[in-house]
């Protein structure tokens, strides 16, 4: 081997250790799970024993009515879930936006919920909404009102309910951040122009917060997708298959109903969804970084 | 058009006080200069007038009307910022007619004063672009017209062209004057540059440490300041300052001190004759030595010359007087060696003389 080969070898050598971990710990899983997609696969074989069957397991999902269901709630659970969180999110970054004194104690309490492992926040709000003992309800019993069936006939309303209450201060610090980095100047200019604080709000705020709100918004959205444990802790997808969103479902066809191949299949299809996404929210970047480009171009143009 | 008075204001954040009791009366369509150092006040005064920052003591009338207690929006004034303060997400168009459009003024009237304001400040096939797309000098006069689109009475500038290179911020001041004769409106105008203040202002008010030192037309001001301070802002290169003592020989007053025995006439003699202190500190323009080695010595400066500074006709020596450094102007084609010792008369009437201790003018 001559030295100029060596030479021009040396980076791919340095980069090899990390390229074989990657493929270990990344590749060969996500290889996996899609070659079990294609099997009609039972947890006591092997995945060499398991029958090929090619897309039937796909096509079997995609004309199960349960499979649509799931999919369905799936989409209702992270709609609500991230119109709330931005809503309330954005709307207390407003409020607490301001220099008043134990702010920064009152800002650190708001950031609490998300901090608590997702388990916990389930067993929490499964007693808070428990019929008879729970918080909710026997409080509207002491004011004389009628008890609600929390995780009954209103189970997917709960679910999303305790979700915002966890992952609402996500929203809020990055707005706030955002806000925060407003230009100062910009928001006195709209003052003197006549902006009253609604004005502000509406014409300046939340324009120049937008790239933030978008980025937040997909972030949560991607991750709303994927919500497991506070679902399965407090209703199990329960009654029925209300609040059975696809993670949850995913994890039951592998454990108790024992169909790997179905589950891997299931898996695929919410991979393909958040793919989307994902590209989505790149694509959104890469065209602000393009456009931001093409600004600056044309300043110096013409400067 | 308003008469502006800031009667006794004063700022304090927390502990600290910023301004101490400012008192200025500025008249119906005066071009007023704020300039002093950083931190002197000058710009919390100003944001003071505008209702960004709240008014801890005294009160602002406009027109014999207190306004502290208005909203920006109510103080009928526009200002334009040191960083431009443009909206980023609006094109020219949009920046230019936002106060308008809140106002809920018609569309065709909008649509005729943002296409009157770019044709005056030059900014007509700009229109559609947006902040990040101009230079700087163009997002300068995105704010200017801004400003005037808005027909306010009172024009508030917060060190406008300090973000501009030099040779744009000299057009932009001639502009700027340009503007000021035309649209006839009171303008209250900030800056730490007092070239800019030389030039632009009807009324030039000097701030140091919270306190107005002085205010008057930039002549007044530059022949005749009050102290020291104002004497040193104004005028560039700055004025020279020597330490001395007076004294009276047989009737005569000379001022004299490390390198220099100077002979005073006039009102200045006067003056240092009915001084009670003997130490002064002596004031002269670098424009008020001349170079003239046949001088006497008593009305001359005989300076040790220790870097010279060519810009071009003239260069600008920086000398040594005993201990103390004294700049001096000279024609470039003047051969000059370093270490040589020159002589410079003194001109009568371009000598200052401050008390020592409170550094006021005799």
């Amino acid at each position: 081997m001559s030295i100029a080969r060596v030479n021009r070898m040396t980076p791919y050598m340095f980069m090899a250790p990390a390229a074989v971990i990657m493929a270990i710990a990344l590749i060969y899983p996500l290889g996996y799970m899609i070659w079990g997609s294609f099997r009609a696969w039972d947890p006591s074989q092997t995945i060499g024993e398991a029958e090929f069957v090619g897309l039937k397991n796909y096509v079997t999902l995609w004309n199960d009515p349960n499979f649509r269901e799931s999919l369905g709630v799936t989409l209702k659970f992270a709609f609500f879930v991230v119109t709330f969180e931005l809503i309330i999110g954005v709307g207390l970054a407003l409020l607490l936006d301001r220099n008043i004194r134990g702010m920064s104690l009152l800002r650190t309490m708001f950031i609490l919920p998300m901090m608590i492992a997702p388990v916990v926040v389930g067993l929490m709000w499964r007693y808070m909404y428990h019929p008879t003992v729970g918080t909710f309800n026997r409080t509207l019993e002491s004011l004389g009102l009628p008890s609600v069936d929390w995780l009954g006939s209103h189970a997917l309303m709960s679910v999303i309910i305790a979700d915002i209450w966890q992952w609402t201060p996500f929203i809020f610090i990055l707005s706030l951040a955002a806000l925060q980095s407003l230009p100062r100047s910009a928001l006195e200019a709209a003052r003197i122009d006549g902006a009253t604080a609604w004005q502000q709000i509406w014409y300046i705020k939340l324009p120049l917060m937008m790239p933030v709100l978008i980025v937040t918004g997909l972030l949560r959205l991607i991750d709303a997708f994927k919500v497991l444990e506070v679902i399965l802790v407090m209703t199990e997808g329960g009654p029925g298959l209300s609040t059975e969103i696809l993670a949850l479902r995913i994890s039951r066809t592998a454990t108790e109903f024992r169909e790997l191949g179905v589950a891997a299949a299931m898996s695929n299809y919410l991979l393909m969804l958040l793919l989307i996404l994902t590209l989505g929210m790149f694509a959104f970047q890469r065209i602000q970084e393009a456009r931001a480009a093409r600004i600056r171009a044309a300043a110096e143009e013409d400067v | 058009m308003p008469t502006i008075h800031l009667n006794n204001l004063i700022k304090r954040y927390g502990e600290v006080q910023v301004l101490h009791g400012v008192e200025l009366e500025l008249a119906d369509n005066e071009f007023t200069v704020l300039v002093g150092p950083s931190g002197c006040g000058k710009s919390t005064t100003l944001r003071m007038v505008a209702g960004l920052e709240d008014v801890t003591e005294g009160e602002i009338f406009v027109d014999g009307k207190p306004v502290s207690h208005l909203e920006p929006k109510d103080r009928d004034l526009a200002m334009v910022f040191q960083d431009y303060a443009l909206y980023p997400h609006m094109n020219v168009a949009q920046n230019i007619s936002f106060a308008l459009r809140l106002a809920r003024r018609p569309k065709a009237e909008i649509d005729a004063k943002v296409k009157d304001v770019a044709a005056t400040v030059g900014l007509t096939e700009f229109l559609h672009r947006k902040p990040g797309a101009l230079s700087g000098g163009q997002r300068q006069r995105v704010a200017m017209a801004r400003a005037l689109a808005k027909d306010s009475s009172l024009f508030l500038f917060d060190e406008p062209l300090s973000n501009l290179d030099a040779k744009l911020r000299g057009q932009m001041r001639a502009e700027l004057a340009l503007m000021s004769q035309r649209v006839q409106k009171s303008m209250i105008y900030v800056t730490h540059d007092q070239i800019e203040a030389m030039t632009l202002a009807d009324r030039i008010v000097v701030m140091n440490g919270g306190y107005v030192q002085q205010q008057g037309s930039p002549e007044e001001l530059f022949k005749r300041p009050v102290n020291k301070f104002v004497a040193g802002f104004l005028g560039s290169p700055p004025m020279n300052f020597l330490s001395g003592e007076i004294q009276d020989r047989s009737g005569e007053i000379y001022i004299t001190g490390q390198g220099f025995d100077l002979l005073i006439e006039g009102e200045k003699a006067q003056a240092a004759r009915s001084h009670s202190d003997r130490t002064v500190t002596l004031g002269v323009r670098p424009s008020d030595l001349r170079f003239d080695e046949a001088a006497p010595k008593n009305k001359a400066l005989s300076l040790d010359v220790t870097v010279s500074e060519y810009v071009g006709a003239q260069s600008v020596l920086l000398c040594q007087c005993g201990a103390a450094n004294v700049m001096v102007e000279l024609a470039s084609e003047t051969p000059v060696a370093l270490g040589q010792t020159l002589n410079f008369a003194v001109n009568q009437n371009g000598v200052h003389l401050f008390d020592h201790q409170k550094e006021t003018a005799l």
